[in-house]
């Protein structure tokens, strides 16, 4: 009987998630899903809880900790006015979006309780267990979250500028909601009179790994659509010796840029670009090779911010040491020399995602350690890597890609949703269910 | 770890469609079949006519909930790609379908008067 009993809730379960992708078509992947809120009573606490950054797992972390602690002093630091939306941006530069649809303010996600300073985070010190921000103050804490996100580096290609996106052929969707209305205007010229176009990611760890590969294939839609597909050439570039870091993925798309004429290079980095002349450099195992184009768009390389890449707190050694990462412990997000000081979101040193879903996964973890090291307690919270890619191949179609650590994939709706299917579901999906999805998220509900 | 709160699925709702909408569309929803009731007791039962010419108008009901699906998520036909996608176009008719029926039905009895007695002779 309570074996029969079992099976029912796991049916009713089951029925829930048919429910989730059929009956609502919308989805959202994991991202519906959460690691379950909590409904034990609130911690009483004065503990002193800082939160360096307040995009999206700032404001997550914000929301979840005043849920869960009572009395705690959580205060949030981070200069921006504005809240971008980023999965949006790529949206907006297939032009069906305008800039505004990634905009909103960081106040209306910021909790009452949760203390909001304006400012830049100047300088993490952990041995003191203080923050200084951009005016000097120093702020002490008992917990640091740090959420400063990844840095844009453009001046890390030579020749590159963000004032040159828009001209010269040049597109760059990552620098912001109105650099990614501008690509689009960019790529739209282009995809009219043809030419060659190139495309690619750089060397560094990146926000959003298939973002590239998506503006690709967006690409190549707009010119088909416009019945200009013969007159462009499309070549992906990439410093790797594949396409996606998880291997079975990367197979996929292999076969769909075979299908659709784009032609792929492995090892190519793009080190330097000469607007004037409408070339790129890139350094290759065998030297520099240089390509000239009508289109690029470039994703600049990324790195954490210099309050921490100049802290103790990035990987002593290697490339991530190098782009300053933080070395945090891949299950927990707990730094692994600092144990009050977490790392959550795209700062974080672990080997997948730098994603708004992984941010979703990271952040309850860190706050239940969190929670559990103020209650006297031990939390077996874990973070199995997840991350989740819509993954645009034209518009009106996207696989829903999900992976963890160890490239599996991992199915929110097995046998339902296919992942490595090109469908209209999982572009309903991105399209009207993910901003929403995410917005809760900020607000702690989701 | 997983797990599906329903009320997410709420929350996101509202946020997908704002606050007022969604609790619009929701005291629609409420009151549109709690009047459909009211009319079949009202009559004491289903004016057949009058609910087949409501179907008909649910047909253009349901075709509309997916031309303006595809409307807002700027795709269309061609962009079918699996099973899943038909199971979610026939998903999104029907509830388009059901709904524009149940709703010509109810207006139609409401303002078009009770179901006509049978004659007596």
């Amino acid at each position: 009987m309570g074996e029969h009993a079992a099976r029912s809730a796991a049916d009713r379960r089951r029925f829930m998630k048919l429910m989730a992708a059929a009956v609502a078509g919308l989805g959202g992947g994991a991202f519906f899903y959460g690691p379950g809120r909590s409904s034990v009573a609130a911690v009483r606490t004065s503990a002193r809880i800082v939160i360096a950054g307040a995009g999206a797992a700032g404001l997550t972390a914000a929301s979840q900790l005043a849920d869960r602690l009572e009395g705690a002093s959580i205060t949030l630091i981070d200069p921006r006015e504005a809240h971008l939306y980023q999965p949006g941006f790529t949206l907006i530069a297939a032009g069906l979006k305008s800039p505004g649809y990634a905009v909103s303010t960081t106040a209306e996600y910021v909790r009452r309780g949760v203390d909001w300073v304006q400012e830049g985070v100047a300088e993490i010190d952990p041995d003191g267990n203080r923050v200084v921000t951009s005016s000097g103050r120093s702020i002490a804490y008992d917990y640091l979250i740090v959420a400063t996100g990844a840095e844009l580096n453009y001046q890390g290609i030579e020749g590159m500028d963000v004032s040159l996106i828009g001209q010269h052929g040049i597109g760059s969707v990552y620098a912001s909601p109105q650099a990614a209305r501008t690509t689009f205007e960019t790529m739209s010229a282009f995809a009219e009179r043809g030419g060659v176009g190139l495309f690619g990611r750089p060397a560094t760890e990146m926000k959003c790994a298939g973002a590239p590969l998506k503006y690709t294939f967006i690409t190549d839609d707009i010119l088909r659509r416009r019945g200009n597909r013969d007159k462009a050439e499309l070549h992906y570039l990439a410093p790797q010796g594949s396409l996606f870091s998880v291997p079975i993925v990367a197979e996929k798309v292999r076969m769909l840029y075979a299908d659709r004429g784009v032609e792929t290079h492995f090892q190519h980095n793009l080190t330097a670009i000469d607007p004037g002349r409408q070339r790129a450099t890139y350094a290759t195992p065998t030297g520099t090779v240089e390509m000239d184009y009508d289109y690029i768009t470039i994703v600049p390389p990324m790195r954490a911010i210099a309050a921490v890449r100049n802290s103790p707190l990035p990987w002593p050694t290697g490339p991530w040491g190098e782009q300053g990462w933080m070395e945090v412990d891949r299950d927990c997000m707990r730094h692994l020399r600092y144990p009050n000081v977490f790392g959550v979101g795209d700062v974080a040193g672990v080997p997948k995602g730098k994603t708004a879903a992984s941010v979703k996964w990271h952040v309850p973890v860190a706050v239940d350690h969190i929670v559990a090291d103020i209650g006297g307690t031990t939390s077996d919270a874990v973070f199995n890597g997840y991350t989740s890619c819509p993954l645009i191949t034209r518009i009106g179609r996207a696989m829903l890609i999900e992976f963890d650590y160890d490239d599996n994939l991992v199915q929110s709706f097995p046998g339902i949703v296919a992942p490595l299917e090109e469908l209209w579901v999982s572009w309903v999906m991105k399209e009207t269910a993910l901003k929403p999805t995410y917005l809760a998220m900020l607000r702690g509900q989701a | 770890m997983q797990e599906l709160d329903p009320t997410v699925f709420v929350i996101v709702f509202i946020e997908m469609l704002g606050p007022a909408l969604f609790w619009l569309l929701v005291a629609g929803i409420i009151v549109t079949t709690l009047a459909f009731f009211w009319v079949l007791i009202r009559d004491r039962g289903l004016y057949s006519k009058r609910f087949v010419r409501s179907e008909i108008i649910g047909l253009f009901g349901g075709a509309f909930a997916i031309g303006f699906m595809q409307y807002i998520t700027n795709s269309g036909f061609r962009d079918i790609g699996g099973p899943i996608d038909w199971v979610l176009v026939i998903a999104i008719f029907a509830a388009g379908a059901i709904g524009t029926t149940l709703l010509a039905y109810t207006v139609w009895s409401v303002v078009g008067g009770r179901k006509p007695e049978p004659d007596a002779a």
